[in-house]
């Protein structure tokens, strides 16, 4: 069977999974819609969670920038970022708002602000947020099938769409929960089947987490070290040592991440279909769990499929690889132009080096890695059709989950709680379901027409939930004194801040040329680059708020009431004083 | 009298949840900035099998610890909740 039908079959069995458990798990209220009723159980929350969360750039591209962008040790930022940030939620911000109890995060802050203004900006930083996110999705959609069942792009992004729609539209929360807990098991199939081959080729060991601390197989030499020596040999630096720009640039990028992780109303709003305090506790943990068996394992995959290019790129007498012998992945990537060669000095040869002169292997896709790995290790086309439906289940699962963040902010938080109260029920989950469906058509369109700030997006994203949503909610849990005025201050200037920090380095909206600084590092403040900002904004959110907060009235008595409310032990009472209440 | 015992006992509880995140929120910040960002350098000296230990708690280690404190976190604040309720059943006799 060739490859495109045996992808075609695969793909095409997952989406009719999907479907079907789309009409099984239709939501017939607003509270499905919204929470899936409240009802899902901690260990498979954690699995939906840990779909939700893991995107295309995680599936596609994190091995890819680990290894080649980043050069190994400074890839940690990602790997510790994007799993720190679930202490802080589970700590500090999850218990809280699932026990509060309500269906989106604007709606904790615009009541703990008492202000429908510091709802209004809350759903404009969500929604800047959440789309800034949704159009790297769908593009991994379009990407990922035009790469792997040869349509083009457009179609690709057309089938993903109208999947997204189907199971998003009708089932809501409640059919997107069990659709990621699928999407999670193919993707992580997908995902450590060809690492598990790729060790044991190597290493000998079966577990990546393991192979990568070993010694290669039929020798003494350990994998890191033999991976350090030939990249210096070639001229690039120590794969398990070099920095990412400075310790200080690396630990403001760390920061960023692990608080936008925690301030990501998409992932926030899956703990709010637990059933209790303790298992929204619990349910971080193994959100957790899900989410390091692939944390973990894209290490291993970085430095072992680096090590398999760099071994591919030299011949066994220690001579570059010669243009006659490329093997078939190497043209087959070639035609999708991830993978480019040209023989510069014309000797027949590629010669791969760090020096941009005489580097022959002009370009290196950092997706490459992944999508290629199972080419490069020889696998059977199975696992080669698996790792598109993994990629697809990644994409699909992280679209969805922003797609209903963001029809919820509208429907729930516009409508019922600002412009419309009067609405009823029904008319409140038409309107999320119409919300849902202008939102993927939206997305769709985003995707064909990627603003120029599609490659900026996933860090912008990233930055503005760091820099106003996670303050925000921070401050609203724990620090009694702040009130409205501070927090609508604090969000504004947070978000402001980011914004102009990114642009002034990368171009407003990320229009080359408008970049009024430069790109260039010596103009970063503290050598922070602007991938890394999300911090610096939510210090400036912390220090305004409080300072604004301190010229203003403190907040009223049904504020105090409800912080009593979320500090007290959770099984004392369950449902939300009177006062906090609508 | 019974308000205040009831006060008293909320106060010392919200006081053992601070502590608590408070010591989990220093181990998460010593394994990820420290080993991982801060004391990487005379860490890497320290090897276990082909892993730099700094190297290893970067990539790997940090977020083993992680997934410990959120499930110790967890199985703490039950323990403090119960501990909670059964207090109150107590004085309420």
């Amino acid at each position: 069977m060739s490859l495109t039908v045996l992808t075609y079959l695969v793909v095409g069995f997952t989406f009719a999974l999907y479907i079907g458990i789309a009409i099984a798990t239709r939501a017939s209220s607003t509270k499905d819609f919204y929470v899936a009723d409240g009802g899902v159980h901690p260990v498979a929350n954690g699995m939906a969670t840990a779909a939700d969360w893991m995107s295309a750039a995680s599936f596609i591209s994190m091995a890819g920038l680990i290894a080649l962008s980043y050069n190994g040790y400074g890839g940690s930022v990602f790997l510790m970022g994007w799993t720190g940030g679930y202490v802080l939620l589970a700590l500090l911000i999850a218990p809280y708002l699932r026990k509060y109890g309500k269906y989106t995060v604007p709606d904790f802050i615009g009541e703990r602000y008492y202000s429908d203004t510091a709802r209004v900006v809350a759903v404009i930083c969500l929604i800047l947020c959440s789309v800034t996110y949704v159009i790297g999705q769908m593009k991994g959609v379009g990407v990922a099938f035009s790469r792997f069942l040869e349509t083009d792009y457009e179609t690709g992004l057309g089938i993903g769409m109208f999947i997204v729609f189907f199971y998003a539209v009708l089932g809501g929360m409640k059919g997107i929960t069990y659709t990621q807990i699928a999407q999670y098991v193919v993707l992580i199939t997908a995902y450590t089947i060809p690492a598990i081959f790729i060790s044991l080729q190597l290493t000998g060991n079966p577990l990546p987490q393991l192979g990568l601390g070993s010694t290669l197989a039929g020798s003494d030499v350990y994998l890191l070290d033999k991976l350090d020596m030939i990249l210096m040999d070639l001229g690039f630096q120590e794969y398990t040592t070099t920095l990412r720009g400075s310790t200080l640039n690396m630990m403001a990028f760390t920061a960023s991440l692990m608080i936008g992780t925690a301030g990501l109303p998409h992932v926030i709003i899956r703990f709010f279909t637990v059933p209790s305090v303790a298992a929204a506790r619990r349910s971080a943990g193994w959100a957790l769990v899900f989410i390091a068996i692939l944390y973990t394992t894209a290490p291993a995959i970085a430095a072992m499929a680096r090590l398999n290019i760099v071994d591919t790129m030299q011949q066994s007498d220690g001579q570059a690889l010669l243009i006659e012998e490329k093997p078939a992945w190497f043209e087959n990537w070639e035609q999708t132009g991830l993978l480019q060669v040209e023989d510069l000095n014309g000797d027949g040869r590629i010669e791969y080096t760090a020096d941009p002169e005489t580097n022959e292997l002009t370009k290196l896709d950092n997706d490459i890695l992944v999508l290629a790995n199972p080419e490069i290790a020889k696998l059977p086309n199975w696992v080669i059709a698996l790792v598109a439906a993994g990629g697809l289940a990644a994409a699909l699962s992280t679209a969805a989950g922003l797609l209903l963040a963001i029809s919820s902010a509208i429907s729930h938080d516009l409508l019922k709680s600002t412009y419309m109260p009067s609405i009823s029920e029904k008319a409140e989950l038409r309107a999320s379901r119409i919300a849902m469906a202008v939102a993927v058509l939206g997305a769709g369109y985003l995707g064909l027409n990627p603003p120029g700030f599609a490659a900026g997006t996933v860090a912008l994203a990233f930055g503005l939930a760091a820099s106003s949503l996670f303050p925000a909610l921070l401050m609203g849990i724990f620090a009694r004194r702040v009130n409205r005025e501070g927090a609508v201050a604090g969000m504004l200037a947070g978000i402001s801040v980011t914004l102009l920090y990114v642009f002034q380095h990368k171009g407003i909206m990320f229009i080359p040329g408008t970049s009024f600084l430069g790109g260039m590092s010596p103009n970063w403040f503290f050598g922070i680059e602007p991938n890394a900002v999300g911090v610096l904004g939510a210090i400036v959110n912390f220090v305004v708020a409080f300072t604004v907060s301190r010229l203003f009235a403190p907040p009223p008595s049904e504020v105090e009431e409800l912080l009593e409310f979320l500090h007290e032990p959770s099984s004392v009472a369950s449902q939300a004083p009177l006062g906090a209440a609508h | 009298m019974a308000e205040d015992k009831n006060l008293e006992r909320r106060q010392r509880f919200a006081a053992r949840v601070r502590s608590l995140m408070l010591r989990l929120l220093v181990v998460w910040f010593v394994v990820s900035f420290g080993f991982g960002i801060l004391l990487v350098e005379p860490l890497n000296e320290i090897r276990i099998g082909g892993y730099k230990l700094g190297f290893w708690f970067a990539q790997q280690g940090s977020i083993f610890i992680f997934i410990a404190l959120i499930f110790a976190f967890s199985s703490v604040m039950t323990r403090l909740e119960r501990d909670y309720v059964d207090r109150e059943k107590e004085s309420g006799k």
